[in-house]
């Protein structure tokens, strides 16, 4: 194998890494503060680089040309918006449930998660349709040897990991990540020392969505085309990252999102006969997985109580 | 001696009988009503009238009494139903798009009792139940092309292949709890569908096309015609899908009263209490699953069969959250209430042509609202009646 296509693997599997990862971080904070598994997530990613497209129609419509505020724009009201669908997701389905099965909760997030993507494709204009997302990043490349490194790609990724770290700044470094961290380990203990744990769950939510946005986004970025059934699949494959690393442990998440995408890539290239079978083999190994290590490769450190 | 004995004859109510009985009969005329409706006003009328009429039966008391028929008297109760769906298929005996929706509720019902011994019974969540149905469908597809099985064998065959095809996944959902669980069976649903569209013996993305059944050299999709007397072809399926029904339904309804019912009552409601007492939890997990796995592929064959053809993109995952859906929706462990789940999330969607477009926005948007206000299902499971005449208090 020559280096160009070697690079173009290696890079490709980084950027899909990053987004399963983005959005598993999403699934392990919500497992976190509340321990319910929220499956609407992949559709609340799609309501982000739906959102983001709008914004560059509007912005475009109002004579805004210039990609660098186009982008920042974009990335905003993206952001600030899903964040506010996903506090409210929490709000108004999540919270009231919170006594409900498990089970329960699951289902009817799934639900919620067809709701989203039905009323995309019912009520957008034309959206059943694919739409193209604007490449609005300098398509420049860099060549590296017999490789071309796309800068947008390279923009894209240190994106991603600026969020990842920002994410793990506020979890580890601030207040408010301090409470996060105490609801997530008891919420009667939180609630008692003085914490708003509604506010808490709220907050986490808003995060955790607006992390799938820029996910959202940057899928749209990378593959300039975005439809209303994206978020589906992303889901799946960001909810089963997310367990496979081992929930509630935001490293765990990343991991998972990584070995996921590094599983497709190397089903890619090593089965080179059937390289249709990759989702196959990455959702075999998952399964292998599961049964090798029940709670995930970074265990939830949790004692039964009985 | 009186205490010792539990009375049972003396807390009979006499009325409960009858009313149970007319209560099948209103809901039959109802069902043959809503069948024939054309309108959407009719269906909506309808729809609104059965909540009335619910709703008013229950503030009169009557439900009290049919619930005290089905307990009582279950042989007459349930011949009736039997009976009431006889009459419907009789009404409906030329209408082939009646008869199919009806066949197709069965079969729903069907795999849905399956996935109710593993999750209604044991607790095993199995997001894979569209592929266990696919796994009966392409054995009925791949058997009735290439070998000349009986069409009769191959129903059970195909549960067989859905089993064996389960138990690659034993050990993971053995292994696994809760959440971990669940990734289990949705890695293989989406597994599963990705292999069917990309292995080409298979027939890939365009799937493929199924022989019909057959009995005793009688085709299944010749339209019955003796004399004068004419049906469609989907009476045969129909009838034979109540068979399978009503056999799936007895089988389920006898683990649930019997003392394998019990562990598996034990195993999910509390784990480490039942192997405590000495419950291999392993046992029974792997019994619920298979045997859940067979009922499903099961219904999966005779499936394949009525559509006559079948590709990947009837066995996704949305498919089996509607699978599961009708379980929730019914009230887990519920046979009674998974039976009216199955009807209605197999009907309702056919009659309201108008809402077609917005059929799962709607659907989707009625489950969460069930889920939040009514968590245990329409027709909730009764408390388990561990003698006769015992009431639970």
């Amino acid at each position: 194998m020559d280096l160009a296509l070697l690079g173009q693997y290696v890079i490709n599997g980084l950027m899909l890494g990053m987004m399963y990862a983005l959005v598993a971080v999403g699934f392990t904070l919500f497992f976190g503060v509340l321990d319910v598994i929220k499956f609407s997530h992949g559709d609340v990613l799609m309501v982000g680089a739906f959102t983001g497209y709008t914004t560059f129609l509007g912005l475009e419509a109002a004579g805004v040309h210039m990609p660098v505020i186009q982008i920042v724009l974009l990335v905003i009201a993206s952001t600030v918006l899903v964040g506010l669908l996903g506090a409210a997701i929490a709000k108004y389905l999540i919270l009231p449930l919170t006594n409900a099965p498990a089970l329960n909760i699951l289902l009817a997030t799934m639900m919620l998660g067809t709701v989203l993507r039905e009323a995309v494709r019912l009520f957008f204009p034309e959206g059943s349709n694919p739409k193209r997302f604007p490449r609005l990043l300098p398509d420049t490349v860099i060549p590296i040897g017999g490789f071309d490194l796309r800068v947008d790609s390279l923009m894209l990724l240190i994106a991603g990991v600026l969020v990842i770290v920002a994410i793990h700044t506020v979890i580890n470094r601030t207040k408010l990540g301090l409470a996060i961290r105490a609801v997530a380990q008891d919420a009667e203990t939180a609630r008692i020392m003085g914490i708003n744990f509604e506010l808490v769950v709220l907050v986490t939510f808003a995060i955790g969505s607006a992390a799938a946005a820029v996910a959202g986004v940057m899928n749209g970025l990378y593959y300039n085309e975005i439809n209303f059934g994206m978020g589906l699949l992303l889901g799946v494959i960001g909810f089963a990252a997310a367990i496979v690393g081992g929930l509630g442990n935001i490293y765990g998440a990343i991991l998972g999102g990584f070995l996921f995408a590094a599983l497709q890539t190397i089903g890619a290239v090593a089965l080179p006969f059937a390289s249709a079978y990759k989702d196959v083999f990455a959702f075999a190994v998952i399964i292998s997985i599961m049964a090798w290590r029940p709670t995930g490769l970074i265990p939830e450190k949790v004692s039964e109580r009985v | 001696m009186e205490n010792t004995q539990p009375a049972t004859a003396g807390r009979q109510d006499p009325t409960a009988l009858p009313i149970g009985i007319l209560a099948i009969a209103g809901m039959t005329v109802f069902a043959a009503v809503f069948l024939m409706a054309e309108s959407e006003a009719a269906v909506g009328g309808l729809l609104a009238f059965a909540a009335v009429a619910v709703l008013g039966a229950g503030k009169l008391g009557l439900l009290e009494r049919v619930r005290a028929a089905f307990r009582d008297h279950e042989l007459t109760m349930h011949t009736a139903i039997v009976i009431g769906a006889l009459a419907i298929a009789w009404v409906f005996r030329e209408d082939h798009f009646a008869l199919l929706m009806l066949t197709m509720a069965m079969l729903y019902l069907t795999a849905c009792l399956g996935l109710n011994v593993q999750l209604g019974y044991t607790g095993i969540l199995n997001f894979a139940g569209s592929s266990f149905l696919g796994v009966g469908c392409y054995t009925a597809a791949v058997l009735t092309q290439h070998t000349a099985i009986p069409p009769l064998v191959i129903l059970p065959l195909g549960g067989l292949m859905a089993t064996i095809v389960g138990s690659v996944l034993i050990l993971p959902v053995l292994r696994t709890r809760g959440h971990y669980a669940a990734v289990v069976t949705i890695a293989f649903a989406v597994l599963f569908k990705t292999f069917l569209e990309v292995n080409d013996s298979l027939g890939g993305p365009q799937g493929l096309a199924v022989g019909e059944m057959t009995l005793f050299g009688w085709g299944f999709n010749s339209n019955i015609e003796i004399g004068d007397f004419y049906a469609s072809f989907y009476m045969n399926y129909f009838l034979l899908a109540l068979v399978i029904t009503i056999l799936a339904f007895a089988l389920t309804r006898r683990i649930e009263r019997s003392w394998v019912g019990l562990n598996m009552d034990a195993v999910r409601i509390d784990e480490l209490a039942a192997s405590c007492f000495g419950i291999n939890l392993a046992r029974w997990k792997i019994t619920a699953f298979m045997l859940g796995n067979f009922m499903i592929g099961t219904a999966g064959a005779l499936l394949g069969m009525i559509l006559g053809f079948i590709a990947p993109t009837n066995f996704t995952f949305a498919d089996s959250l509607i699978l599961l859906s009708i379980v929730l929706l019914g009230g887990m462990g519920s046979v009674w209430g998974i039976a009216l789940a199955s009807a209605i999330i197999v009907m309702l969607p056919e009659k309201l042509q108008l809402i077609q477009e917005y059929r799962f926005l709607l659907f989707a948007a009625l489950v969460i609202l069930v889920l939040r206000f009514r968590p245990n299902g329409l027709l909730p499971r009764a408390d388990r009646i561990y003698f006769p005449g015992w009431r639970p208090r």
